[in-house]
């Protein structure tokens, strides 16, 4: 589904990473760690392709296409979705009308959508406004339910969710992903292999009891450095810190 | 009372002798389906339907002559200005009270040479079902139309008007000088809402005062999308009651040529009172100044300013903020933002598909889409048709 050769990328002058090669493929759904700081959501805004992310090395393919210099909504249209961590607010849109064009003339119900996300009184409120972080999450996701992209970038999808909602947004990914997958007692099981793609950054790892992670991948200064079971990475991470996961690669 | 030391620098040079204030007498309309098509037209752009579906009543005065006036609510006066005074024997106790005549040459001009304007009032206790409609239009060429309008909502009424300002097409020139005089007494509730079209060469200079007593309630919205030569207008409103307050919303647009200067004061006098000035402006080479003055008097008022502008290819965009704040106890705040379009607002929405052009076109769309308490369905979708063609005009 997606490739990532020898990618070296710069904000301003100064590069933010450097040589990442990645692969996930279709029906995968991948982890990536690392400290704040460390290039993750740099790496996410260079694969949607947003602008002040220079690609100076190295190539990005999705779906057997080169999409590294293809422009933001080409790459939308092809199939990959983000779910943004702070996504700006737009003054006078709202939200109905958001999700309305995120499904691109697509025969949809709206309202049975946003009632999914329990999110129905919302809608016909401007997009992001005043929202609180869990808000934000279940429009991203709502947002990308109408979408349905074939990748599922997701950007720290747990953070500001309070614990009540974790589990909504687990079961949105799941339905996202079209995979079956049941969360209980925080250990989840994959029921059956989805058919699409995800790279999930996170931060605490809290997600993980949500849904079913192929493959985890840890990212440091710019760097990949670790590559294995996104549930072992997690308690690596927990016991001795983003160090032990440099130290150990080396 | 309402002077000049008040009044914002008036940048815009008008001379006061290249207008007329003559002009002839307009037939009465009985039936407003009598109305010309092609002015039934200008009056639906500024929110007056001729059709008068889900209207309490209309009023409108072309030139200097009402040529249509009707109400449909028991308890809801609306006349012509010149008719209250003949009627009503205690509109001396309302009309230049809170504007002096010696103010500026604009409102000198309303009293040497006045031409009309509108009296409403709703009596104590009546609440309008319906908006009243009035529409201001000029149709001849050069005419100075100086009209003086009485708002008055007498105790626990409520009161929605639609007030819509026009020319006739392809008049060149012309001046509208409108005094406008608001009394919202205890616990009442006015919302006025004001849609301008006017045309390239028009110089418009409207002087507004509004009283709010105890419990009182304004809501005003503004949207002026069409060019304007030249606009200046700065209502003030006193809120005199504890717990009074005043809600001011405005979408203005300049294109190359025009100039707006247009802001809102407000004077929290009483305890409890509360005031949101919202003002919006995008130009496209013209010139906005958008002003904003929250004035608290006294502990426990809380006011709010916003003002954002965009400026999309050239012009001038200035966004004047002022709070002060003359005890402790007041709670005051302003917000100001003024530049192109978020590059990240552009960038989200492409993110969901849609191309650049597109969703600058979304987001201007949206920016000029100000959500306004109680608008009939058919004038929001007048205007946000209007607002769509303004937005393919600019791009």
């Amino acid at each position: 589904m997606l490739e990532i050769e020898e990618l070296k990328v710069e904000v301003g002058d100064k590069e933010i990473l450097k040589n990442v090669n990645m692969e996930i493929p279709d029906g995968e759904t991948h982890i990536l760690f690392g400290p704040n700081g460390s290039g993750k959501t740099s790496l996410m805004m260079t694969l949607m392709g947003f602008s002040g992310y220079k690609v100076t090395h190295g190539k990005i393919v999705f779906k057997g296409e080169d999409i590294t210099y293809m422009p933001i909504h080409e790459r939308a249209r092809l199939g990959m979705g983000v779910l943004f961590q702070r996504p700006p607010t737009i003054n006078g849109l709202k939200t109905r009308s958001m999700v309305e064009i995120c499904g691109r003339g697509k025969a949809m119900d709206v309202e049975t959508l946003a009632k999914q996300l329990n999110f129905s009184d919302f809608l016909d409120r401007d997009v992001n406004h005043n929202f609180s972080g869990g808000e934000i999450k279940r429009c991203e996701l709502l947002q990308l339910t109408a979408q349905q992209p074939d990748m599922v970038l997701l950007d720290e999808p747990e953070s500001g969710v309070d614990l009540e909602s974790i589990a909504l947004v687990g079961d949105t990914i799941n339905a996202l992903l079209h995979r079956g997958v049941k969360h209980s007692k925080g250990k989840p099981h994959k029921e059956a292999n989805g058919t699409k793609s995800a790279l999930v950054i996170t931060h605490t790892g809290h997600i993980l009891d949500y849904i079913t992670a192929d493959r985890g991948q840890v990212l440091y200064s710019g760097a990949l450095c670790c590559s294995r079971n996104a549930r072992e990475i997690l308690k690596w991470i927990r016991e001795y810190g983003y160090e032990e996961c440099v130290r150990c690669s080396m | 009372m309402f002077n000049v030391e008040n009044m914002p620098d008036n940048t815009c040079d008008i001379n006061l002798r290249d207008y007329d204030s003559e002009a002839k007498d307009h037939d009465y309309v009985d039936e407003l389906s009598r109305i010309e098509t092609k002015d039934a037209d200008k009056f639906l752009n500024v929110g007056v339907d001729t059709h008068e579906n889900g209207r309490a009543g209309t009023f409108i005065q072309k030139d200097k002559s009402v040529i249509h006036c009707k109400s449909c609510q028991d308890g809801v006066d609306l006349m012509g200005i010149s008719q209250a005074l003949e009627q009503y024997d205690r509109i001396g106790d309302y009309l230049w009270k809170n504007v002096s005549p010696d103010t500026d040459e604009f409102t000198n001009r309303a009293k040497e040479k006045p031409s009309g304007g509108y009296f409403i009032r709703a009596h104590a206790g009546v609440k309008v079902a319906h908006p009243l409609q009035s529409c201001l239009y000029i149709a001849k060429e050069g005419f100075s139309q100086n009209v003086h309008n009485l708002v008055i909502a007498e105790q626990d009424s409520e009161l929605h008007i639609i007030t819509g300002c026009a020319t006739a097409p392809h008049l060149m020139s012309g001046m509208h000088v409108g005094i406008s005089e608001f009394y919202i007494k205890k616990g009442a509730k006015v919302t006025f809402t004001m849609i301008h079209d006017w045309g390239e060469k028009i110089a418009v200079r409207p002087r507004t005062v509004i009283r709010v007593e105890e419990g009182g309630v304004l809501v005003s919205n503004y949207i002026s999308l069409k060019p304007v030569g030249s606009l200046q207008m700065f209502p003030a409103t006193y809120l005199d009651g504890k717990g009074a307050v005043a809600r001011f919303n405005s979408v203005l647009v300049a294109s190359k040529g025009c100039f707006l200067d247009v802001g809102s004061r407000v004077v929290l006098n009483a305890p409890g009172t509360r005031a949101e000035i919202i003002s919006r402006g995008i130009t496209t080479g013209g010139t906005i100044i958008a002003r904003g003055d929250l004035i608290g008097k006294v502990s426990g008022v809380k006011a709010h300013l916003e003002c954002k502008g965009l400026i999309l290819n050239d012009g001038l965009m200035q966004a004047i903020p002022q709070l002060s704040g003359y005890v402790p106890g007041v709670e005051m705040s302003h917000e100001a933002a003024v530049g192109k379009i978020d590059q990240r607002e552009i960038e989200y929405l492409m993110a969901r598909g849609v191309d650049e052009e597109e969703a600058i076109s979304t987001i201007v769309r949206g920016f000029l889409n100000v959500d306004i308490e109680g608008l009939p369905p058919k004038l929001k979708a007048k205007l946000d048709k209007i607002v769509s063609e303004t937005q393919k005009d600019m791009m």
